[in-house]
């Protein structure tokens, strides 16, 4: 009879420790815990400088709400793949009325010069408004990083793996919501109900 | 004096690959983790007689640790906070490789097969997603590190099933100890 009630209990523990452990069965993964935790608990952007392709500095965390996400121009697969999803993103939004600043943010500002920023743009369609790319300065880029949970490892081919997704800054200043680049319909629900 | 030896070049060697877990999710999954596990089982405190009611409960906590150091997120938050890392040297040997071994011989052959076929089902089932998946599951790793990772698992389970067949297959007729063999514990109320 003891035994059955300590197996009941370790049972009990186990299926709790699980759930915790993957925020109740809804993330397996180091991505899926960023988009559980963000959106649960946002965290303030540090209010720290970026310089968009045109040459002008704006603090992202003060010109929320905003979307953003981390490129680096010279990325041959996701990023480009990834810039077309975040086009689609923009024709969707503004075809909807919603007036939302986009930030392509490289984290390689050492090698992603105004020039090169302004061809990934030019690829992309990305004018400058209400979609720019920007890059930080280099003494940001960690803190930044470390805020949205971006990990960026290299590769073997002198290039970068990184995680991808759109980052939703609100209009307090904080990153609230991660999503894939192609969840069109919920970035802009999340979009509406930020402004209004 | 033996085990405490074996059970600590056991975790010399875990802390010894730690130079290559950042760089290669095999050497973490396949070679790191399970020398932690292996140091756990080969404790000293291994041989103690467990209590028979508390054995059914420590396997399943063992088995919880065991999964939840299966979850890619795991393995990312080992190598990203300090607190994942030393969780991570601290639970594996502890609380899975040291209560697998309390409770091993405690066991029923027909648990302790089921054990082995579910173990083998999900290295396949592991080797599977880690192949196919579309993206990436560790944010640590590489892409082509993962497909890597995958076919690892795939083949620790083909030698595992090896491991495991030779026994029943070099192991005397069966009938003589037919009755014995097919209780599923020898725990008994």
């Amino acid at each position: 009879m003891r035994s059955v009630l300590y197996t009941l209990g370790a049972a009990l523990l186990g299926c709790a420790s699980l759930w915790q452990a993957t925020d109740g069965l809804r993330a397996f993964t180091a991505e899926g815990a960023r988009r559980v935790s963000v959106a649960r608990d946002p965290r303030p952007v540090p209010a720290v400088p970026v310089q968009t392709m045109q040459g002008d500095w704006v603090t992202i965390a003060e010109n929320g709400p905003a979307l953003v996400e981390f490129i680096y121009t010279t990325c041959p697969t996701l990023c480009q793949i990834s810039g077309g999803d975040f086009a689609e993103l923009r024709d969707q939004l503004v075809g909807a009325g919603l007036d939302i600043p986009m930030y392509s943010l490289s984290f390689d500002p050492e090698n992603d010069d105004l020039e090169a920023l302004l061809n990934y743009a030019d690829l992309h369609s990305a004018t400058g408004d209400p979609w720019t790319a920007a890059r930080p300065r280099a003494e940001d880029l960690k803190v930044l990083l470390r805020t949205f949970d971006v990990t960026v490892i290299p590769d073997n081919w002198g290039g970068y793996e990184h995680n991808v997704a759109v980052l939703y800054v609100n209009a307090e200043g904080k990153f609230a919501g991660a999503f894939d680049t192609r969840a069109f319909d919920q970035i802009q629900s999340v979009v509406e109900s930020g402004a209004s | 004096m033996m085990r405490w030896g074996l059970s600590g070049a056991a975790f010399a060697l875990a802390c010894g690959a730690q130079f290559w877990v950042a760089a290669d999710p095999v050497i973490h999954m396949l070679v790191q983790i399970p020398l932690l596990a292996i140091c756990g089982w080969l404790l000293p405190l291994a041989r103690w007689e467990l209590p028979k009611e508390v054995v059914r409960a420590v396997l399943i906590l063992a088995l919880v640790v065991g999964a939840i150091w299966m979850l890619p997120r795991s393995l990312d938050a080992a190598l990203i906070t300090w607190q994942g890392h030393i969780a991570k040297f601290a639970t594996i040997p502890l609380l899975f490789g040291l209560p697998l071994a309390l409770v091993w011989r405690h066991l029923g052959s027909l648990l302790k097969g089921f054990l082995k076929c579910q173990s083998v089902s999900m290295l396949l089932f592991l080797g599977f997603l880690y192949t196919h998946a579309p993206v990436r599951l560790c944010n640590s790793y590489l892409v082509d590190d993962q497909v890597r990772l995958g076919h690892g698992f795939a083949l620790v389970a083909f030698a595992l099933v090896i491991l495991w067949l030779i026994p029943v297959f070099a192991s005397p007729s069966h009938r003589e100890t037919k009755g014995k063999f097919h209780e599923f514990s020898h725990i008994r109320h």
